[in-house]
């Protein structure tokens, strides 16, 4: 075993080193949870896609790089590291094209994957339903057959970036008698804009509109925005969850350069008296390089064929993470003290800036992408062993 | 010994649970936090009509203070019912005129603070370089050091994470007083403010909790409420052993202060980090187990899961208030 980059991977790091070095913004962008802030994020995708960084894992015929896991690690983590803008693209890039890549047409691809790449089409993820969430194969939201395609009605909420994206991708109900409730279900893509189709945005904790519920009614959908068979949505919809638990969603990068960030305020703020406060800045940067070596390892065992990781090794991840991402940001409001409790846009917040909305949306993250409780339930049964529970 | 409240202060939580419970303070929160302080004004006579700043205002004064017991029975209801505004900045600004022995400065402003005509703000610049919702309040005072400035300018405010909490750098004013005496009476007055916010931390674990456990007693996923899932049920009852556990330093703490006790200013300290990370913990279960729900602003929840943090913190950080009780 050794932890060396070869001089291939270090020359490529060098490269998206100095490529962000040229092109990352001075100034932050404005949030991408806004109008103007989803503009400014989707002008940034069109500048990564031009020069072929929006999705380097791709083949290069839509738009990537065809980079090994290996250097798309790689790159998230100069990308973090270097203070890139967040990605408007994520749920269409993490969710939706390792769908299609599995399960979609050529015809899909060719039409989808490129417009994904540049940041022209922004995707929404329409999954949960009020009424369902942990339990998501409960929904009731249903597609109706119709000549050429499907009529879409029912309602879905809490869908990410829905307020301003412009397509979205979910699962329907088209078989309400095929008796088992994951049975009968087809996952089918449709404007937001279409006759019908309603987006309410919804405020988050601190208000900002980073998700939407929509209202569907009778929307028109053509066969060929149906992934994979009719009736077969749950499984195809499954293989898109292990993608957004898994390593791609929640790239080490974003926590070694949050570490680092970490690390600084503490050198700049901490009171080297407070040993409490420097073991818990100490156990993050610990976290974000266990995390870090745990994602080469998994990489690895793709790389050097050993087998991707099981399915449930995905949900280890989610619960690090999230639980990583939380105790990192509590560490740096403490950190700061009384400017801990500021909004970032309060004129006195610290000019480190982000340290709130960071907080803030750490805090989603042992519910989305399957709840903390869920995700440990099925490291229990599956990679333990132990007995079903009732569910 | 009987370390229980006594009837009266029982009857007293309950008339004030009734009163706030029929004030939508959720409208009232949502009005302070845009600026709006009419409603918060409404509900803060009505508190001061039931006698909780007269708690803190001795009787020669127009009080029938101080009583820090009964402060805390009050403030856990504050707490319970999220009520915006500076209520522990106005008992401690009263705490510290009071102590100041200053007669001029006592009659000018206590007399108000008790009937409820004068809401204070108050910025010790030791604890932080901010008032709380000095924007509001009739009167601002600043300890700077052994300087005590009274009639400060509120600053531009400075939105918290909270947005019923609306923060400012208080400049200006007129120098009171100065010298060992203000520091002294600062300390006191800080003493009461992290006393009372630690019960306002008690009531909004408490009332998190509360709607946490009427929640997933509602709530259905796979064809079962969720509240009957081990997992949401063993994070509901450490929530409840965290704040049962809080609450008797919390009373200890009022008792020894109320007492001139040489250990108060250990055992507010110890009631402090105590009920405020309680009541951080309940605000992080409540939103796990609300879901998705829970990280809506639409959901009144979320004026309470936001006061926690920032109550964990305000009069004394964890930190700060642990290496107080090693200290004494
Ligand atoms: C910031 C954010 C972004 C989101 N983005 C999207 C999106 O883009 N698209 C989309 O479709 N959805 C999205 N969601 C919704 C998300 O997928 C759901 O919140 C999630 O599936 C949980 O469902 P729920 O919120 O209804 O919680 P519930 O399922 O109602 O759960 C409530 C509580 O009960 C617990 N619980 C439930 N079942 C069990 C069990 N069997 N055992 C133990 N505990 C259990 C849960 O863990 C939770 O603590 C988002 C959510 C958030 C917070």
């Amino acid at each position: 075993m050794d932890l060396d980059l070869s001089e291939a991977d270090e020359a490529f790091r060098t490269e998206v080193r100095d490529w962000l070095a040229a092109h990352v913004p001075a100034t932050p962008l404005p949030s991408l949870e806004s109008a103007e802030g989803f503009a400014a994020h989707r002008d940034w995708e069109r500048e990564l896609a031009a020069d072929r960084w929006s999705v380097v894992s791709w083949p290069t015929e839509y738009g990537g790089r065809g980079a090994s896991i290996l250097h798309w690690l790689i790159f998230e983590e100069e990308y973090f590291a270097a203070g890139a803008p967040g990605r408007v693209s994520q749920n269409g890039i993490h969710l939706l094209a390792p769908t299609l890549f599995a399960h979609g047409t050529a015809e899909q691809r060719a039409r989808v994957l490129p417009a994904m790449a540049r940041g022209e089409v922004i995707w929404a993820q329409a999954w949960s339903e009020p009424e369902s969430g942990s339990d998501l194969a409960s929904l009731t939201s249903s597609a109706r057959r119709a000549a050429g395609g499907w009529l879409l009605s029912g309602q879905k909420t809490w869908s990410s970036r829905a307020a301003f994206a412009d397509r979205a991708f979910g699962l329907f109900r088209s078989d309400p008698d095929a008796g088992k409730p994951h049975h009968g279900l087809t996952y089918l893509m449709f404007p937001l804009d279409a006759e019908g189709v309603t987006v309410r945005p919804i405020g988050r904790l601190d208000g900002r509109p980073a998700f939407a519920e929509l209202f569907l009614d009778e929307v028109f959908v053509p066969d060929e925005d149906v992934i994979g068979e009719p009736g077969q949505g749950w499984r195809i919809a499954m293989s898109t969850t292990g993608d957004e638990r898994g390593l791609t969603l929640r790239s080490p990068g974003r926590f070694t350069a949050a570490a680092d960030r970490l690390t600084a305020l503490w050198h700049e703020h901490g009171d080297p008296a407070d040993t409490a406060l420097r073991d818990r800045v100490a156990d993050a940067v610990i976290g974000a390089r266990a995390y870090r070596l745990f994602s080469y390892a998994a990489a690895s065992r793709v790389l050097h064929d050993e087998g991707a990781p099981a399915g449930a090794a995905a949900s280890l991840n989610k619960i690090y993470w999230s639980e990583l991402d939380i105790a990192l940001h509590e560490t740096a409001l403490d950190l700061l003290g009384p400017y801990g409790e500021l909004a970032d846009h309060a004129p006195d917040s610290p000019a480190h800036g982000g340290w709130a909305e960071g907080y803030t949306f750490s805090l989603a993250g042992p519910i989305y992408a399957g709840t903390n409780e869920i995700q440990r339930d099925i490291v229990a049964e599956r990679l333990l062993g132990l007995p079903k529970g009732r569910r | 010994m009987r370390f229980l409240l006594d009837a009266e202060q029982r009857e007293f939580a309950r008339s004030l649970d009734g009163l706030l419970t029929s004030c939508d303070t959720p409208a009232a929160i949502r009005a302070w936090a845009a600026g709006d302080h009419a409603p918060g004004r409404a509900l803060w006579a009505r508190l001061a009509e039931a006698g909780v700043f007269a708690l803190a205002v001795p009787e020669r004064y127009g009080g029938f203070g101080p009583l820090p017991l009964d402060l805390s029975v009050a403030f856990a209801q504050v707490g319970r019912h999220a009520v915006p505004g500076p209520l522990v900045e106005t008992v401690a600004a009263a705490a510290l005129l009071d102590r100041l022995g200053d007669a001029d400065a006592a009659g000018a402003h206590l007399p108000g603070i008790a009937s409820g005509t004068t809401v204070a703000s108050l910025c010790l610049t030791a604890l932080g370089p901010y008032a709380l919702d000095a924007d509001a309040a009739d009167t601002v005072l600043v300890v700077d050091g052994d300087t005590l400035r009274v009639g400060a300018r509120p600053g531009p405010v400075q939105p918290s994470a909270d947005p019923g909490r609306r923060l400012s750098r208080p400049s200006g004013g007129t120098v009171l007083a100065e010298g060992p005496a203000v520091a002294a009476a600062a300390a006191h007055a800080a003493g009461l403010a992290a006393l009372a916010t630690s019960a306002q931390s008690l009531g909004v674990g408490r009332a998190l909790l509360a709607r946490t456990v009427e929640y997933v007693k509602r709530r259905t996923q796979f064809g079962v409420p969720v509240g009957s899932f081990q997992a949401v049920k063993h994070r509901l009852a450490d929530t409840l052993l965290a704040l049962e556990f809080a609450e008797p330093l919390v009373h200890g703490a009022a008792l020894a202060l109320a007492a001139g006790s040489p250990d108060a200013d250990r055992d507010v300290a110890a009631a402090k980090v105590t009920a405020g990370e309680a009541a951080y913990r309940a605000a992080r279960t409540a939103l796990q187990l609300h879901g998705a729900v829970g990280y809506t602003d639409e959901l009144d929840l979320s004026l309470w899961i936001r006061k926690a943090r920032p109550l964990r913190d305000a009069w004394g950080t964890p930190a700060a208030c642990r290496a107080r009780v090693l200290a004494a």
